[in-house]
């Protein structure tokens, strides 16, 4: 028992502090770090541009890991069939996934949050109405949703985050909706309506923060499924163009020379999508226990 | 009962009318077949006979109405490229596909079970701790990505499996069937393995947290207290409580194991039904399009249908909470 008049310690401070209690969460933390910087930094960290088509040497296609190139640079993950160095091409397929995957669902997260706190709030027939929407998109598999809509609308950079938008926001408005119901009962949304606050301000000030939690947890698992669909995707040739190669496109790129043992073109950024996704997934596993209160000691 | 079965299935032809609308519409606004389809050197005046013969000169309220009568008619078209009804090239394709989905789903349940299982029972051993870093994996790696890793170590490397077909078949009441030969299982073991990574790892998980959550209750510590062996109240006790979530799951999973094929099956060039959309969408075969997209979300529709009425008839709370709302 803490001492009745010891400073109660700051949420942020507890949930930090079970965070990196857990070894396996904190070297997944670290490694999302390193792979978020990797992605902005690539630019600075990469000698070529990959898609500056003067900077590539067709003399250099398709070398094994760790040989030396005509100009006698040494390519440690190979080049692929255009000459093109492979650790290059990872870093800049890294920030083409990332930005993609971030941005779908940013955008998702607000549409959720809106839709779900409007129906918990307006309740009655809106909220009816746009729970069955969600239950059946819901019951539909993703990859699903996401090609239909993709036939929908056609292909390109804009369209796969409008089919990931898709995808997710059923997600969040689910979460939020059933978070701001139980909120909405308790006795300080009570106490603001005794202060005679405005609606929006009950809702915005004290119900939404509360309802932040499962939502990070959400967030953090859905990231990745949007990484991993949209990879998906383009791997199927239905995703990102040619001319914006996410890792997705680069392993699709591999396929050919697969089975002529040229295993690194497919390999590598096969590696780098998988780390990323693995850090995102050991990061949301550690967020859902800390910030759950039934598993707290 | 009887009015909640009938209150689904009709939201569930609902959904269905919607969706074929949302599908029929969208694939319709997309690129223009006349291009793909007709020889650009034709005359004018084959041209349009073309597409008079293709149906594609009348307005579009015109043309869903004409596909509706005639999918109701069992008929949705027919395929561009083929010639053929597109109903047809997809059911001939739909047998690969449902073998490669049954597979899948049969190694997840016979391997995820028992190690979900055995992670529940003893959730601090070193196998436990295995199993739970090994459904991590299961859950981040890329479900094509592991499949060209596949075909790189067993075809290519080791050279002991084939990388890619169906291989042989074998005709079991006029439907082509891999699994009775061994040159078809040879075939089969890299795809189904591949299709089935994700849902073994869902399975460990939602085994073990459902044995966990069973080992506290009541009825097995009086299960306990009664003397049974642990093999009698885990076998017995434990698992039949756990199965009926793990039933309905494995159940509502299947619609989206078909859907996950279409990736396996353009990786290992599985002649199945999502091998044949991905080829119809790069030569924009509406009709294949359509008449796929329509097919499986029937088919996850009556899937859950069927869950679900199967669900709210085992445990009539459901049915009562449906009521409500």
């Amino acid at each position: 028992m803490n001492a009745p008049h010891a400073p109660a310690e700051a949420p942020l401070q507890r949930v930090l502090r079970d965070f990196v209690s857990d070894p396996v969460a904190l070297a997944g933390a670290v490694l999302l770090l390193l792979i978020v910087a990797a992605a902005i930094a690539a630019p600075l960290l990469s000698w070529q541009n990959p898609y500056d088509l003067a900077q590539l040497d067709l003399m250099d296609g398709r070398l094994p890991p760790g040989a030396r190139g005509a100009a006698g640079r040494v390519y440690w993950l190979g080049t692929d069939d255009q000459g093109r160095d492979m650790a290059c091409a990872i870093l800049y397929g890294l920030r083409i996934s990332l930005v993609v995957g971030a941005s779908a669902t940013i955008v998702a997260l607000a549409i959720g949050l809106t839709t779900g706190l409007v129906a918990a709030v307006a309740g009655g027939k809106l909220d009816a109405l746009v729970m069955r929407i969600v239950d059946i998109q819901l019951s539909f598999p993703a990859i699903l949703i996401a090609l239909i809509l993709l036939a929908v609308v056609g292909q390109g950079t804009g369209k796969i985050v409008v089919a990931l938008i898709a995808v997710q926001w059923a997600y969040y408005a689910r979460t939020v909706r059933s978070a701001a119901i139980v909120e909405k009962r308790k006795e300080y949304v009570e106490a603001a309506r005794g202060l005679a606050l405005s609606r929006t301000r009950i809702v915005v000030r004290h119900v939404l923060p509360n309802c932040l939690p499962p939502m990070l947890v959400v967030a953090s698992v859905q990231i990745a499924s949007a990484i991993a669909l949209e990879a998906t995707l383009s791997f199927l040739g239905l995703g990102l163009p040619i001319t914006e190669p996410s890792l997705g496109l680069l392993i699709a790129n591999g396929y050919q020379y697969l089975l002529s043992g040229k295993y690194w073109i497919s390999f590598f950024p096969g590696i780098a999508l998988l780390l990323t996704i693995l850090s995102i997934n050991l990061v949301s596993d550690q967020l859902r226990d800390v910030l759950n209160p039934r598993l707290q000691r | 009962m009887l009015a909640y079965v009938v209150r689904r299935a009709l939201q569930s032809v609902v959904v269905l009318v919607a969706m074929s609308m949302l599908v029929f519409v969208g694939v319709y606004e997309v690129g223009n077949p006349v291009d793909i389809l007709i020889n650009p050197q034709a005359e004018p005046i084959e041209r349009e006979r073309a597409i008079a013969a293709l149906g594609l000169d009348r307005p579009l309220p015109a043309q869903y109405a004409h596909f509706l009568s005639g999918a109701l008619h069992g008929d949705l078209g027919r395929s561009f490229v083929h010639g053929v009804p597109a109903i047809s090239l997809i059911l001939q394709r739909m047998p690969a596909t449902l073998e490669l989905a049954i597979a899948a789903m049969l190694i997840a349940i016979i391997v995820g079970i028992p190690l979900g299982l055995l992670a529940g029972l003893h959730p601090r051993s070193l196998a436990a701790r295995a199993i739970m870093a090994g459904s991590i994996l299961g859950f981040s790696l890329p479900t094509f990505w592991v499949g060209l890793m596949l075909i790189m170590v067993f075809s290519v490397m080791l050279g002991v499996l084939p990388s890619s077909g169906r291989g042989p078949t074998t005709d079991v009441l006029g439907v082509p069937v891999s699994f009775l030969s061994i040159e078809g299982w040879r075939h089969l073991l890299l795809p189904a393995l591949n299709l089935a990574l994700f849902k073994l790892a869902l399975l460990i998980r939602l085994t073990r947290a459902g044995t966990r959550e069973a080992l506290l209750q009541d009825y097995v510590k009086f299960a306990r207290a009664k003397g049974l062996t642990n093999a009698r109240v885990v076998g017995v006790h434990v698992l039949r409580n756990i199965l009926v979530p793990i039933v309905t799951v494995i159940g509502l999973e299947f619609g989206s194991v078909i859907a996950f094929a279409i990736v396996t099956e353009s990786v290992f060039a599985w002649p199945g039904m999502g091998k044949l959309l991905v080829d119809s969408i790069g030569l924009l075969d509406r009709p294949v399009i359509v008449a796929y997209l329509l097919l499986i979300v029937a088919i996850v529709i009556v899937i859950n249908l069927a869950v679900d009425i199967l669900y709210s008839a085992l445990d009539p709370r459901v049915r009562l909470a449906g009521q409500d709302a």
